[in-house]
């Protein structure tokens, strides 16, 4: 079995479109989250998300490709060039078969589906563009990112909702870990903000409303948190096996040592304790390390009233005592829920602050909550070494992802 | 503007080609359109005329003049019975 390390980055989001300025933006507290600018959201109760700011597909695509390419999967492969032209990687024809795509989405192609459904309904068109199925399908996005790379191994969409990146990074890990790729970009990306979505979130009660200032909409573990904030974007990392990665001199961000997996089995839109629990103990038995040496938990913290009462529980019950020491963020209070990049796109946060010894803080915490009583790092960055951090994923569902990265040591 | 000349630019607009390049006389192979275009390229030419044109015609579309020729004879009303059974493979192909 292989060590697998983190040798390029990628993240196109509400705070950042380059790794750099979104990790500046989430260590400076700004938050991404304003009023919906795609469309008119003024018939709406729910009239914010964390859009990617000024972003022109033309300014990074082709006309002809972009005919093809659903803005989900434009994100993703704008996450996927910086991941790749980061690493410094060269993939040797030969090698391909040994070079796969993992990524993850939880709506796949909804715009192209919102305005597919318009046509079809409103407009009472009998037929739609053909386009339609290779924009909407959830694995555009690794195939897309396959085709402009050349990647022949193993390649797989994962929908797990909100945990569905955490799971492809995790999967892309074991394949190289268990010798079956050699090199694997994974990810997510998710481009959820249609009207027809938010409109279907809205019925859930769960998004935050806002108010006079949306940045501050999104307060996860706070006593007068109101709910979650729906973004958009894209995170990917390649992955390596170490021994090719150490031969060709790459820059190793972190190792990743351990991946978790449960289901709850037990509510489908609520989760549970032990779901979770279960998760993060599987993550940390394969990287055989203690809870006590965890320095950082980059949390799935959503800021609604269940998630964040009940996650609070899991880290107690898998950290017992440890629970009161480590540092605990959620980087949703400035990116938003990015449904299934989000996982992705926290693991980058993760990795940095990793990399860094700098912990973003859980933006907009206002006010403590007696039943969220740990350290969730509010306000300010913190400046910690961290030599061991989680990013959890806790989905609609019941299924959970829990991927450890640690600083690598040259053993 | 006539049918050719509509097929022309409509086919320049989809393909993003530039003006000029596509020529009555030009196959789809030619230009770099492959099954994907050429049904967008069917979509879009649907769409403009209003009518509908059969699957196992549209899947052999290979040139400009294929195209023109389906196209002129739907509009025009005119039948197309021996287009689709030559598509079908059920008749040979005339002699033109």
């Amino acid at each position: 079995m292989r060590r697998v390390v983190i040798t390029g980055l990628g993240v196109f989001a509400s705070t950042g479109k380059d790794v750099e300025s979104y990790f500046s933006s989430l260590v400076n507290g700004r938050s991404g989250v304003r009023r919906i600018t795609l469309w008119d959201p003024s018939t709406l109760s729910v009239q914010i998300a964390a859009e990617v700011p000024d972003y022109s597909p033309t300014d990074y695509f082709p006309l002809k490709r972009l005919d093809l390419l659903d803005r989900f999967t434009q994100f993703g492969l704008l996450a996927a060039r910086q991941a790749m032209q980061s690493s410094g990687i060269q993939v040797a024809e030969e090698e391909k078969p040994r070079f796969g795509v993992v990524m993850g989405s939880g709506m796949g192609g909804a715009e192209t589906f919102d305005s597919g459904y318009f046509n079809l309904y409103a407009k009472n068109e009998t037929r739609l563009h053909p386009f339609t199925i290779p924009k909407i399908m959830h694995n555009a996005v690794t195939s897309q990112i396959c085709i402009e790379y050349g990647a022949q191994g193993p390649s797989l969409a994962i929908s797990t909702a909100c945990s569905s990146a955490g799971h492809a990074i995790g999967e892309a890990y074991h394949l190289i870990k268990f010798g079956i790729a050699d090199i694997m970009l994974a990810g997510g990306s998710d481009a959820p903000i249609t009207y027809g979505m938010i409109r279907s979130w809205e019925s859930v009660r769960v998004l935050a409303p806002g108010g006079a200032d949306p940045s501050r909409a999104c307060r996860p573990f706070s006593a007068d948190r109101e709910g979650m904030v729906i973004g958009e974007g894209a995170g990917a990392v390649l992955l390596e096996d170490w021994e090719r990665a150490r031969k060709r001199g790459a820059k190793v961000w972190a190792e990743v040592a351990g991946y978790g997996l449960s289901s709850d089995a037990s509510h489908i839109t609520q989760p549970s304790v032990l779901g979770p629990v279960r998760a993060v103990r599987m993550a940390l038995e394969e990287a055989r390390v203690n809870a006590d040496e965890v320095d950082y938990i980059n949390a799935h913290g959503t800021g609604t009233r269940l998630n964040d009462v009940i996650e609070t529980q899991v880290i107690k019950e898998a950290f017992q005592d440890h629970a009161r020491r480590v540092a605990i963020s959620s980087t949703k209070s400035m990116h938003g829920h990015v449904m299934g990049a989000t996982g992705a796109i926290e693991l980058v946060a993760t990795v940095l602050a990793l990399e860094r010894g700098l912990i973003p803080p859980t933006a907009n915490y206002t006010k403590p909550d007696p039943e969220c009583d740990l350290d969730y790092v509010p306000n300010q960055a913190r400046e910690k070494p961290v030599r061991v951090a989680l990013s959890n994923s806790f989905a609609f569902g019941g299924l959970n992802a829990v991927l450890l990265v640690r600083r690598l040591e040259q053993v | 503007m006539n049918i050719e000349d509509k097929v022309i630019e409509i086919i320049t607009q989809e393909q993003h080609l530039a003006p000029g390049v596509v020529k009555p006389e030009s196959t789809f192979a030619e230009l770099g359109i492959d099954s994907l275009d050429g049904v967008n390229i069917l979509f879009a030419l649907e769409q403009e005329f209003k009518i509908d044109i059969p699957d196992a015609v549209a899947q052999k579309m290979r040139s400009v003049s294929q195209v023109v020729d389906a196209l002129t004879r739907v509009i025009e009303g005119k039948d197309i019975a021996d287009l689709v059974a030559v598509a079908k493979g059920e008749s040979p192909v005339p002699n033109r």
